[in-house]
């Protein structure tokens, strides 16, 4: 650990950065133009490679300036460019459409952000990273990214906030472990790319049968 | 290090590469029966290595064979090696029906090979992160099989079973991300600390509060993919819109694959606790699998939404049955699960002829199968009494085991169960028996449909409910004393 940082002042600047992801989380909850929401992705996932960057120089942990470095590349330039290109090659329409209007939204989200610390207090209490306190917020972001997954009626929105989830779950094992073993991280990270690349074969297919990427259109198939 | 693991994983791994390359061809089917075939005999060579030498470890501990995955690397060798043989013929009329282009038809036969390699990746890992990794794989790989035919509804099967089992999946990434925490105190910030063999040594040291918690998100995820209640929603749709047999290796394959992952974590959790908390939730939701499954039943039109909603009630007995716990309900789930795979996948092929016989999936427009093609109407006869748990086919045995333990154990549960098995049964006999019997004006398909898979599944499933040969019945039990 470098002299000019006490421990009290490492724990502060990784809940800064915490907060400011949460932030963020609202940010896309609220959100509805798609293109601003691919941009709050890419914020979220440049604050992610900064806070693991951060957590890998204070406590030494060199993998993690390796995972860093991946998530910057896929979080922030990656995906945020097949998903801007996907927009540009789809021609989609640019307002979100919610289910539920966004003020009931983020009320829904402050009760999840309630219920997420509640429930991480028993365990963040244990954890013996430098970073646990910030397990209740890297739940509570995984619960608004879904929140936001089931609020959104059209795919691309909805893919999103998978994407975001994705994120915060990286955080929580930054948070509660300093990242998980290389081999598993790059998998996910292999996983992540291989998943979006599918969407986006998946996307032509759904707007060819249906001249629109509204999911509503998805809803055929119930118990009669 | 062992060739046999670098064989069974490395063989379909190959094979989809290979098979994107020239999987439009007309010998790829072929060719695909021929990589399933050896895949399978790497397996058996895998399973005669185990049984004669013990567990087994591979590539510095990252890879592990023990009684419990090696039965289960057998069976799914096994079932994906015989499902091939039906998709054969059965690809060539659906393309002769112009269902399928050969752009098409190169994308399936590449991805299913890669689906059997994630598969085996799963049961053949150590590292409960791979696991996880693999297991979302096998999700991706699935994804655009169900949506082959680009209808609207196999788009919006695909749709909702990507999402459901993304996000379901991303619990159990949570979860494992907890027992990672959990683990690290004692075993170091390394792999090891992921290696389930490492944890296992020190599970009774594991932190209770996180482990509790830890469990929970990865029976809600882990749960998604075996299709227990609240979580099937995305089984049946997948089920009935993608082609016949991927609902067959999804409904006989990849249902116990996800729930080896789950039974995994049950054993750490088991040890950390010290308590029936795992056991009493698995309990709880594959009773309420079994029960809703079996009421679902008699509600459906299309024939294999029908035998995705019997592969939900299944799983949710076995899931039950391992929730209990105990040598001799640990031995009959695992045995369930044997039985059921084979058996639900036999059946599958004949529901895939029968409707392409009949040019429909909805039961109340097929008719007359067994004069068109007794194979098929008697394959599909047979399938339905043996899953129903008719003796003296195996899922009596099977069920016969669960429910006296139920009623030694938990005898409040024995009544539900006897009910909804009870249930299932009229459900679905009422609806095949028309189907098969009475008469028809559908003509004969145009392909050979290769029916040999159907007998062989169902021959052994017969097989196991008259008689466990000893060194199998040895093999169960060893399997459930690590289940415990």
């Amino acid at each position: 650990m470098s002299q000019f940082l006490t421990p009290a002042l490492t724990g502060q600047i990784i809940n800064l950065l915490a907060a400011v992801l949460l932030l963020l989380s609202f940010a896309m909850l609220a959100q509805r133009r798609i293109l601003s929401l691919i941009d709050l992705f890419a914020a979220q996932g440049f604050v992610l490679t900064l806070s693991t960057a951060f957590v890998a120089w204070a406590t030494g942990q060199t993998h993690l300036w390796w995972s860093a470095g991946l998530t910057f590349a896929l979080k922030v330039l990656l995906l945020p460019w097949i998903l801007h290109r996907l927009i540009r090659r789809l021609n989609v329409k640019w307002d979100v459409e919610t289910l539920i209007n966004i003020p009931t939204t983020m009320l829904f989200g402050l009760l999840l952000v309630i219920l997420a610390f509640n429930l991480a207090q028993p365990v963040s209490a244990l954890a013996g990273t430098i970073t646990k306190g910030t397990l209740g917020i890297a739940l509570a972001i995984v619960l608004l990214s879904f929140l936001m997954m089931i609020t959104r009626s059209k795919a691309v929105p909805q893919v999103i906030g998978f994407l975001a989830m994705e994120n915060s779950l990286f955080f929580a094992a930054t948070a509660a472990t300093y990242g998980m073993p290389m081999v598993v991280e790059l998998g996910i990270a292999l996983d992540v790319l291989v998943g979006v690349i599918i969407l986006g074969v998946f996307f032509f297919q759904i707007r060819e049968r249906f001249d629109s990427l509204d999911i509503r259109h998805l809803e055929k198939l119930k118990e009669e | 290090m062992s060739w046999e693991i670098l064989a069974v994983l490395g063989i379909p791994l190959a094979g989809g590469v290979l098979l994107a390359l020239f999987g439009h061809r007309r010998a790829a089917a072929e060719l695909n029966v021929a990589l399933s075939l050896a895949t399978f005999v790497a397996a058996a060579a895998l399973t005669a290595r185990v049984v004669r030498d013990g567990p087994l470890f591979a590539f510095g501990e990252q890879f592990f064979v023990d009684s419990l995955n090696v039965f289960l690397v057998a069976l799914t060798a096994f079932v994906s090696m015989t499902t091939s043989m039906f998709s054969r013929p059965y690809m060539r009329i659906e393309q002769e029906h112009g269902k399928l282009t050969e752009a098409r038809l190169r994308l399936y036969h590449s991805m299913y090979q890669l689906f059997i390699f994630t598969m085996l990746l799963v049961l053949l890992t150590n590292n409960l992160g791979l696991l996880w990794v693999a297991l979302e794989a096998a999700t991706l790989t699935t994804v655009l099989l169900v949506s082959l035919y680009r209808t609207p509804a196999s788009l919006e099967a695909a749709w909702k079973y990507f999402i459901l089992c993304g996000v379901g999946i991303a619990q159990a990434l949570f979860g494992t991300i907890l027992l990672f925490m959990a683990s690290q105190k004692l075993l170091g910030t390394g792999v090891e600390a992921l290696l389930w063999t490492h944890l296992l040594g020190v599970r009774s040291q594991l932190e209770p509060t996180i482990l509790s918690i830890a469990f929970v998100f990865l029976l809600v995820g882990y749960g998604t993919k075996v299709g227990l209640v609240p979580l099937h929603n995305w089984l049946p749709d997948a089920h009935a819109e993608g082609p016949t047999p991927v609902s067959a290796v999804l409904s006989g394959l990849l249902l116990n694959v996800a729930l080896y992952a789950l039974v995994r974590c049950k054993v750490l959790a088991d040890g950390a606790l010290g308590t029936d908390f795992a056991g009493q939730l698995m309990m709880g939701f594959g009773l309420l699998s079994v029960v809703v499954g079996a009421f679902f039943l008699a509600r459906q039109r299309d024939i294999k939404r029908m035998f995705a909603y019997s592969s939900v009630e299944h799983m949710g007995l076995v899931t039950f049955a391992f929730g209990m716990g105990g040598p001799i309900a640990s031995f009959a789930g695992l045995l369930h699960m044997t039985v059921h795979s084979l058996t639900k996948s036999a059946i599958f092929f004949t529901v895939g002829h029968a409707a392409q016989t009949a040019g429909t999936q909805m039961m109340d427009d097929i008719r007359g199968l067994a004069r068109v093609s007794p194979t098929i109407g008697w394959g599909l006869m047979l399938g339905t009494l043996a899953i129903l748990g008719l003796p003296p086919f195996g899922v009596f045995a099977s069920e016969f085991l669960i429910l006296t333990s139920a009623m030694r154990q938990q005898p409040w549960a024995t009544p539900l169960l006897l009910i909804s098995l009870g249930v299932a049964f009229a459900a679905v006999f009422r609806k095949v028996q028309p189907m098969v019997f009475g008469d028809t004006t559908a003509k004969p398909l145009p392909h050979r449909p290769a029916l040999i898979p159907v007998f062989v599944h169902l021959a052994l499933a017969l097989m196991l409910g008259l008689y466990i040969p000893p060194y199998l019945a040895a093999w169960y039990r060893e399997a459930a004393k690590l289940i415990g």
